[in-house]
């Protein structure tokens, strides 16, 4: 046998010898393969699910606290400050004046929050740049007017019980669009219990369907 | 067990997998296209309480009611107020594009004060004081009369203000801007006597001879004569057309018949001498003829024949004779004059004589025709108290009647014929012909006050500028006038709070008077010119201030009017363009540009087509017969015996062979990228050409040539 047909059978025989060593051994690694696949799973998995929304919004806090039961108890209801204009749209969150329509002549109770509305913003006549929860993209239109005045909802079906909390919960920003955290609901899977916990197109278009018959056509939104 | 590649594919695979169930997936893909769907960079109107204001837009004479929508009080649109007696809810572009002037990046943000070269920012109280310095240092040497203003118009409680400051101080040398108003009251002076106007009623005329007028190209108060247009064919009224180019009125007339250019007095003329010649006069009306109708009527059958009007005008015999018959037999004829926008170069004698055609069909002061009627005077000041300064100051001689006679005064006097001179809603330096002559008189004047919103070409030679509010955020008076048929005052109001540190130009003058001598600030007591406004206004003050506006008067003036033809029976010269080139480059009004105080809006500017402005280039109009060598959309140098400048050609058939058209209001120089540096200002290459015996500026246009750049 000449040394190169040597050197070939020896190659031959290598390569059956470690075919068959590597089926033994590519068991093993589909075992491991598997553990590996399901750390993976579990770890991207988890990170999605608890660590993204972490970092996908940004807290931030109101300016001062409001306590909206107390001002509910005051008022009366909802429609007091967050009120309809003669033309139908909507005023939203107040404007200071009319904050100033009750706390013009003195600060009302004595707490820090009323301390700093007064010292900052009523001294300065300067609004007060609350940040909205319910704020919808640019993109939509909405009429309260449609909704509450012509349609007989209540406020809660779409805000919730608001109304009876006593402090207001940090802002959540959405780092990439800039919205609330609230349009998309705080379930990240958009998971939701009450009417008002997300307010998304399909969250608007299922309620449609529901009490009209029909989803709604485009326009009537995205004018 | 060994890690290799399958643990790592496992590993892989178990992370592709565990995202994929997770929310990441979904939730950055629903992100992403809010993301998209509202760039953050775009800006997005602020939501809020919308409300709608009442004002009067001043960017031009035209004086059209406003309604300013505003959201949570900041003005966001403009539109036309419905029941405004001038526009009836009509808006022109400027108008609406009027908000745009508040944020103008050539605004006077603060008074500026020239240090050399360069603006410095003063105080308010620190320019009145040096304004007041000055003007208490000529007032000591004795001399008040050389103290002049240059303003826009005549009219309103602002130029009352400067007149009575002029006044008390010693000086009458107060100078308007040419306008229509202006020309209006100098034909009606030449013809009727003074103190007169004239008003065209367009809106009820059966056959409307115009004269160049561009009716629906910004001439007299724009949205009124669109609508009195729009509302011809329903009325079954006809417009005939007299200019060398197809302008937009021309092409929307019933017939448009080219003329060579300045020679609309002498077709004007031609068709008096074919109604005298027919006896289609109205006899009545020529019986009261003052100033020699016969010598007039000899100096037309000799002058102005059928065949030399046809020679001098290019127009057909045939057409004359026709339109002249038109005219004459029409029910309810009006003779338009005003070329273009009506505030250019005029010719009195031409305006005269297309008037008379109105005084020889008896059409005066009736419905559908011409109104000749006293102007309309709403202001009553108190008389000037003044002191012996003011009085011996008062009564010297102007050193002219109009701006370009005071600039030719100034220029060719050796001695300081103006020490100071107020500049206000104006720009002559750029707006007037050949500007360069302009600014030299300007530099030549010791102290310039510039009373401007925008830093623009005049502002630039000021020494002082105290910026005023623009009209969006000032009270003012605004009278209607440019030839409106009726007399309606409207009340600009402020609907935003001042964005700059600028101030009424009432107040400023106010200001300015209280801190000069007594004898001068004893006439000007008011506590601010809101109630100096109300105190003057005060017969009209009531409707003025729920309404918005009062009407002065409407309708067909009641009474005659007497008509002199002595003016055109002396058989005046008729101006002639300067230069010896084959050519003749006349300026054309375009209803997207302005040419006066103001200069348009960006909006405005990128709305003029590429035939008017290409790139930065001007484009002119040459008929293709006498383009010679030129070729269509190529470049060009245009030469005049004043300057010569790089522009465009555009081939058009509607221009006369013979004549080149070019746009009015562009090439602006100052700190605006929108609007400055496009296109050549045309007054750049036309001089100013003196008419005898009225001594206005009536260069027409100018002897041009063009060749291949």
């Amino acid at each position: 046998m000449s040394e190169i047909e040597n050197k070939a059978e020896n190659g031959s025989m290598e390569s059956v010898g470690e075919g068959t060593a590597g089926k033994e051994k590519d068991d093993k690694g589909l075992g491991l393969g598997v553990i590996f696949f399901i750390v993976a799973f579990v770890a991207c998995f988890l990170s999605g699910t608890l660590l993204f929304p972490k970092l996908l919004y940004s807290k931030k806090e109101q300016p001062f606290n409001f306590d909206h039961a107390l001002h509910v108890g005051e008022a009366g209801d909802c429609e007091t400050c967050h009120s309809l204009r003669e033309d139908g749209s909507f005023t939203g969150i107040p404007k200071l004046a009319t904050c100033l329509d009750c706390h013009a002549e003195e600060p009302m109770g004595e707490t820090e929050d009323e301390a700093t509305f007064v010292e900052e913003y009523v001294a300065n006549e300067k609004e007060v740049p609350w940040y909205v929860y319910s704020r919808q993209p640019d993109c939509v239109f909405f009429s309260h007017a449609a909704h509450t005045a012509a349609g007989g909802m209540d406020c809660v079906s779409c805000h919730g019980h608001i109304g009876e909390s006593t402090s207001l919960r940090p802002y959540e920003e959405n780092r990439i669009t800039g919205y609330s955290r609230d349009i998309w609901g705080k379930n990240i899977f958009g998971i939701k219990k009450h009417s008002w916990d997300r307010m998304k197109m399909d969250d608007c278009a299922a309620c449609h369907k529901k009490e009209t018959g029909h989803q709604g056509y485009c326009f009537q939104c995205h004018k | 067990m060994k890690v290799d590649r399958r643990s790592f594919l496992g590993l892989g695979l178990g992370a592709v997998a565990g995202i994929a169930v997770s929310p990441i997936g979904i939730k950055l893909t629903d992100d992403s296209s809010i993301w998209t769907q509202n760039w953050p960079w775009t800006p997005v109107p602020v939501d809020g309480e919308v409300i709608y204001e009442n004002s009067v837009c001043s960017l031009c004479p035209g004086s059209c009611g406003i309604n300013i929508r505003k959201i949570d009080n900041r003005p966001v649109k403009i539109e036309g107020r419905a029941d405004y007696p001038v526009n009836n809810g009509g808006v022109c572009l400027h108008g609406i594009a009027g908000l745009q002037y508040l944020y103008d990046p050539a605004r006077v943000k603060t008074p500026l004060k020239k240090n050399g070269d360069k603006f410095e920012e003063i105080s308010w109280d620190d320019a009145i004081a040096i304004v007041a310095d000055k003007l208490g240092q000529i007032r000591k040497n004795g001399s008040p009369e050389k103290l002049a203003c240059i303003a826009d118009k005549e009219q309103g409680s602002v130029s009352g203000l400067f007149k009575r400051l002029l006044k008390t101080f010693g000086s009458s040398n107060f100078y308007t801007m040419p306008s229509l108003e202006s020309y209006l009251e100098l034909t009606a002076a030449a013809i009727h006597g003074e103190g007169q106007t004239i008003a065209f009623d367009l809106e009820n005329a059966g056959f409307v001879l115009s004269f160049g007028a561009g009716i629906i190209e910004g001439w007299g108060s724009p949205v009124n004569c669109f609508k009195a247009n729009a509302s011809r064919k329903e009325r079954q009224a006809k417009l005939y057309q007299i200019e060398p180019r197809l302008s937009n009125t021309a092409a929307n007339a019933d017939k448009w018949i080219p003329i060579k250019p300045g020679t609309e007095a002498d077709l004007a003329l031609g068709i008096c001498a074919v109604i005298l010649k027919n006896n289609l006069f109205d006899s009545t009306a020529t019986a009261k003829f003052k100033g020699g109708l016969n010598k007039f009527g000899a100096l037309l059958q000799k002058d102005y024949t059928l065949s030399k009007t046809a020679e001098i005008t290019g127009v057909k015999e045939s057409d004359i004779e026709k339109i002249a018959m038109l005219f004459a037999k029409a029910k309810m004829p009006l003779a338009v004059f005003g070329k273009g926008r009506g505030d250019g170069a005029q010719s009195l004698k031409e305006l005269v004589a297309v008037h008379t055609l109105n005084c020889l069909v008896g059409n005066i002061n009736k419905k559908g025709g011409a109104f000749v009627q006293p102007k309309p005077e709403y202001l009553k000041f108190a008389d000037e108290s003044m002191d012996s300064v003011a009085d011996k100051g008062f009564a010297k001689t102007k050193p002219g009647n109009y701006v370009n006679q005071l600039i030719e005064k100034v220029n060719a006097s050796s001695q300081t014929v103006v020490e100071a001179l107020f500049v206000y809603n104006a720009n002559p330096c750029h707006s007037l012909h050949d500007p360069t002559t302009i600014k030299q008189a300007i530099e030549k004047i010791p102290f310039v006050v510039s009373f401007s919103s925008f830093l623009d070409e005049t502002a630039m030679e000021a020494d002082i500028i105290l910026p005023c509010h623009t009209f969006i955020e000032r009270l003012e008076d605004v009278p209607s006038s440019a030839g409106l048929a009726k007399a309606v005052v409207g009340l600009t109001k402020p609907v935003i709070e001042p964005v700059f540190n600028t101030k009424n130009p009432g107040d400023v003058i106010i200001l300015v008077a209280k801190a000069l001598e007594e004898s001068i600030a004893r006439n000007f007591e008011w506590e601010n010119y809101a109630e100096c406004l109300e105190e003057v206004c005060a017969d009209i003050w009531d409707s003025l201030s729920e309404d918005g506006f009062s009407i002065i008067s409407e309708g067909v003036p009641l009474g005659s009017a007497s008509v002199d033809v002595s003016f055109l029976a002396n058989n005046p010269a008729t101006v002639q363009a300067q230069g010896d080139f084959p050519l003749t480059l006349i300026p054309i009004d375009n209803m997207r540009l302005i040419n006066a105080g103001i200069a348009a809006s960006p909006f405005a500017v990128k709305t003029i087509s590429d035939k008017v402005l290409k790139g930065k280039d001007s484009v002119v109009d040459i008929n293709p017969l006498t383009a010679g060598g030129l070729k269509d959309g190529g470049a060009a140098m245009l030469t005049t015996s004043i300057g010569t400048a790089r522009v465009m050609v555009n081939f058009n058939e509607s221009i006369m062979p013979g004549v080149i058209g070019m746009v009015k209001g562009l090439g602006h120089t100052f700190d605006n990228k929108y609007v400055s540096n496009k296109g050549i200002n045309i007054n750049d290459l036309i001089g100013p050409v003196i008419e005898s015996g009225s001594g206005l500026d009536a260069a027409f246009g100018i002897k041009a040539k063009i060749s291949k750049a």
